[in-house]
Parts: C-alpha cells; sequence; structure tokens
C-alpha cells in the first residue's frame, strides 16, 4: 500500500443505551484515500460526522463495519479492530491529532505537555525541551506562560499549546480538527504556515477547517462525505 | 510503553464466589510491560475481588494468572509453592493499598518503612539502606527531614506517597493499585495522580488501578477493564472506551458524572 490512509466502505452508527436505545447512524459506506503530500480537507456543514471520521482513524471511536488502513512503519495497521497496543503504537509513531480543545492537566505545565510526545519515542530530555520551547516561541505563547499549567490560560493560547504538542513530533501522519477555530489572524497564520510545511515535507493530512482561506491555503483536495458515502 | 512480545501478566477463567454471591467471573486479560490498566465499575461490581484474586489475598476457585519472571519464565501465580510466591510478590510486585494504614508500619518510622522492603530482599548496609530511603522520599516528595517521622504525624496524602515509596523501593515490575486517590482531598489527589504518571512513565511499570474514578483512567491508564456484577462487560483503550462507549453499562457509567 503507497497511501498513507484508505478507508473502505466505513460506517459509524451510536446507540444510546440510556436514552432509550436511539441510533445515530453518523457514517454509512465512506471510502476515502490519502496520498503523502496530500492535504484533504472535508467540507461539509457541522454535525455531518467530521470528527467522527477523523476520530475513527484516530482509534478513539469504534466502527461497526468496513476498515481503516494506516501506513505504520513498514506494516499496514487496520485501524478498526486494531489491539489497544497497537492502536497506541500507531499514536506514537505515526498518527498525530490535533483537536480545537487541550485536555489540561492539573500541575502540568505547558512546556511538558508538549514535549511529552517527543519523550514517548525516547527523545533525550534536553533535545526535547529545545524542540518544545522552538515549537512553542514559534506559536508565540509567551515564555513566561511555559512553566505554567495552562489551566488558566485563554482558549487561543490553550489552542496553541495543542497544536504545538500535536506538531512537534512531525508524525508521517496529522489528523486536524478545527486546528485554527479559536485563533487570532496572526496566530492562524503561524499555524497555517506549520501545516504548509509539514506537508510539504510529505506528510499526509485529514482535516477540517472552519475557515475558508484557511482551507484555500492548505487543501491540496476537498472532499465532502457525503460524496465519499455510499448512496 | 515498550513493545516486548510476551505479556507480563496473562490472567485467564479468574471466578472467585463467596458461598452464593459471585465475586469475578471468568474474568480474563493480557498486561503487557509497561501498560497501566484500569478497572472500573460500581461497588460491587468485582473490582477489589479481582485485585484479591491476583495479590493472593484471595484463592479464586478456577482460573490462572501467569507471570513472566525477569528470567522471561512464565508461572502461574495460583499454582506455585508458597515459598516462591511470597518471594516474587516481594521482589516484583507492588501493592498499593487504599487505606495507606494497610500497606504501611504505622509504628516505625517513615525511612524504616522504605528501607524495611530492601532489607527483606537482602539488602543490610545501613548507610546505603538510609540513602536509598531517602532518595525515594524525595521521589515522592517527601521532605528529608520527616524521615526519622512515625506515619501516624503524616497527612493522608503523604500516607499515600510513603506507602508508594515503600512499595517502589525494591523496583517492582507490577504495581496493583486499589483506589490510590480515594478518601484523598481533590488538590492532593491531583499531586499523587502526577506523582503517579511520572513514576510509571519513568520506571517503565506496569500496574493495574482499581478506581471507581473515570477521571483518575483518563490521567493515568492506558487500557480499561469495566466490571459488572463480577464480570467483565467491555475492554479497550481508556479513551476509546470513555469517549465511545459500547456496552449499555459503560455507557451509563460515563454518563453518570462530569465529563472526565
Amino acid at each position: 500500500m503507497t497511501d498513507a490512509i484508505a478507508v473502505f466502505d466505513l460506517d459509524k452508527t451510536f446507540t444510546l443505551h440510556t436514552q432509550g436505545g436511539i441510533r445515530l447512524r453518523v457514517l454509512r459506506g465512506v471510502n476515502l484515500t490519502v496520498r503523502w503530500g496530500d492535504c484533504v480537507v472535508l467540507a461539509d456543514p457541522s454535525g455531518s460526522g467530521k470528527s467522527t471520521l477523523l476520530r475513527a482513524i484516530y482509534g478513539n471511536y469504534v466502527p461497526q463495519a468496513g476498515h481503516i488502513h494506516v501506513r505504520h512503519g513498514d506494516a499496514v495497521v487496520d485501524m478498526v479492530g486494531a489491539a489497544p497496543r497497537t492502536v497506541l503504537d500507531v499514536r506514537r509513531r505515526t498518527v498525530g491529532y490535533v483537536s480545537q480543545f487541550l485536555r489540561v492537566v492539573p500541575r502540568v505545565p505547558a512546556l511538558e505537555i508538549v514535549i511529552e510526545p517527543l519523550r514517548a519515542l525516547g527523545v533525550p530530555r534536553l533535545e526535547a525541551l529545545e524542540r518544545g520551547r522552538a515549537m512553542l516561541e514559534r506559536l508565540r505563547i509567551p515564555d513566561r506562560l511555559w512553566t505554567l499549567s495552562p489551566v488558566t490560560f485563554s482558549g487561543g493560547e490553550q489552542q496553541r499549546v495543542n497544536v504545538a504538542r500535536g506538531l512537534v513530533v512531525g508524525y508521517p501522519i496529522l489528523l486536524l480538527d478545527e486546528p485554527t477555530a479559536s485563533l487570532d489572524t496572526a496566530s492562524r497564520g503561524v499555524v497555517v504556515d506549520l501545516i504548509a510545511e509539514a506537508r510539504g515535507r510529505g506528510t499526509a493530512i485529514v482535516g477540517t477547517f472552519h475557515d475558508a482561506d484557511v482551507r484555500i491555503a492548505l487543501a491540496t483536495r476537498v472532499v465532502t462525505l457525503h460524496e465519499a458515502s455510499a448512496a | 510503553m515498550n513493545t516486548e512480545a510476551v505479556p507480563l501478566l496473562r490472567v485467564r477463567g479468574l471466578s472467585h464466589s463467596y458461598g452464593a454471591h459471585v465475586g469475578c467471573l471468568d474474568v480474563g486479560f493480557d498486561l503487557w510491560p509497561g501498560e497501566v490498566l484500569g478497572v472500573v465499575g460500581e461497588s460491587g461490581s468485582g473490582k477489589t475481588t479481582l485485585l484479591g484474586c491476583l495479590a493472593g489475598r484471595l484463592s479464586p476457585a478456577s482460573g490462572s494468572v501467569w507471570f513472566t519472571t525477569r528470567g522471561g519464565r512464565p508461572v502461574d501465580m495460583l499454582r506455585l509453592g508458597e515459598a516462591e510466591r511470597r518471594r516474587l510478590l516481594r521482589t516484583d510486585w507492588g501493592i498499593v493499598h487504599q487505606n495507606p494504614r494497610d500497606g504501611l508500619r504505622m509504628r516505625v518510622t517513615a525511612g524504616a518503612n522504605v528501607s524495611e522492603r530492601l532489607m527483606a530482599v537482602g539488602e543490610r548496609h545501613y548507610g546505603r539502606l538510609r540513602e536509598t530511603a531517602l532518595a525515594w522520599l524525595a521521589q515522592v516528595e517527601i521532605d528529608d527531614d520527616r524521615v526519622d517521622d512515625l506515619p501516624e504525624t503524616f497527612s493522608g496524602g503523604m500516607q499515600q506517597r510513603l506507602q508508594i515509596a515503600r512499595n517502589l523501593v525494591t523496583r517492582p515490575r507490577l504495581v496493583l493499585m486499589d483506589e490510590p486517590t480515594g478518601g484523598l482531598d481533590v488538590s492532593v489527589q491531583a499531586r499523587l495522580l502526577d506523582l503517579l504518571r511520572g513514576l510509571v512513565a519513568d520506571l517503565d511499570l506496569s500496574a493495574i488501578v482499581v478506581t471507581h474514578d473515570l477521571a483518575v483512567t483518563r490521567l493515568l491508564t492506558h487500557r480499561l477493564l469495566v466490571m459488572r456484577r463480577g464480570e467483565v462487560v467491555e475492554s479497550g483503550l481508556t479513551d476509546q472506551v470513555l469517549d465511545d462507549p459500547q456496552h449499555p453499562y459503560t455507557q451509563l457509567l460515563v454518563s453518570s458524572v462530569l465529563p472526565p
């Protein structure tokens, strides 16, 4: 498989047992291929399953049917039904995921949050710190905040910490769920530049971007789940 | 977490009952080196029974608990001779009780609580014992001027951290924790969780954490077992079980708390 990601006939239905067993069929026979250096932008209205697809690719949601083949080193992993430790290994080495919300842990400083994925890969602490600082600096987080827990940061600052954490490793595959949603124009420009650089290095990207100018700057292909789904 | 090909612990068909009441029923799972497994469920779901069976406190009616020794040899802890089982529990396993009083010796000093386990595995040199005890107290953020104090004089959070130091000093490969943050103030919990997260990662520990607190599992564990009435009803990656629970009981658990 030369593609980075290949999604076949993916179905995702949520069954809400605590709400009378209501069934929500969110993804229906989705097919999608992503090549290296592609930035595929999902361009459906909200509520149509874009985040669900990204989370399924990341192994966070459990699809009912179909396959998600992800190129992982020399192997191909089907994220549907993969063992938990395989999913964790894919996340550690291959797939990065950035949402618009940072999960803040009390007492853990911003810089430590950013370098955690590097440390998990075995990057020496000093090198990880250097790369983490460079990333935070580029994302315009003032250095007086680096040693603080982001609990008290603004939404935009938290989001930039999240972007730093997601991009610091340089994963071969990136899943981006509105990474620029609550950023001011200048910060948005930096994030767009970082993503464009990753794309230039051959990173395979799937993302949702609310802003039209961000889409235009980044997309190599725009698809809708509607088109990607079985009739 | 590394990717060795042999699980550290392989549990199969573990069942235990208290008379007619089911404690746990046909529980099975693998625990890999460096992996932290959370066991969740309400009171009475069987999670503490499961821990008791693993720790040798209970004798399960059936099942096996295969543990891979340092030499790479798998042994069934439930069928091992008493002497070897005790030796393994002392050298390779740590058990952190919910109530620190169950895991500490309250009548000896903090330093002695830590060095006692080292002495049990053969260390006799006083200077080295004290040095190691001090280093471990520092690791768990207890000031070295408290080394000669009795645990009675410590706060609940400090006692829990002391219990953790007492367990980790022999560098166990598997640590069982029963509600490690239960009964602590929220701010103390956060500090303890942060400490545990760091220790687990730095020492490449494998651990089984029993808790009813889903936020704790999100922070600390890689994988979850959800138990109900003694049985495992769902298992999977922690974030997947919390964000996309499949079983009605797991959905109820997750929807009953503020977002973890």
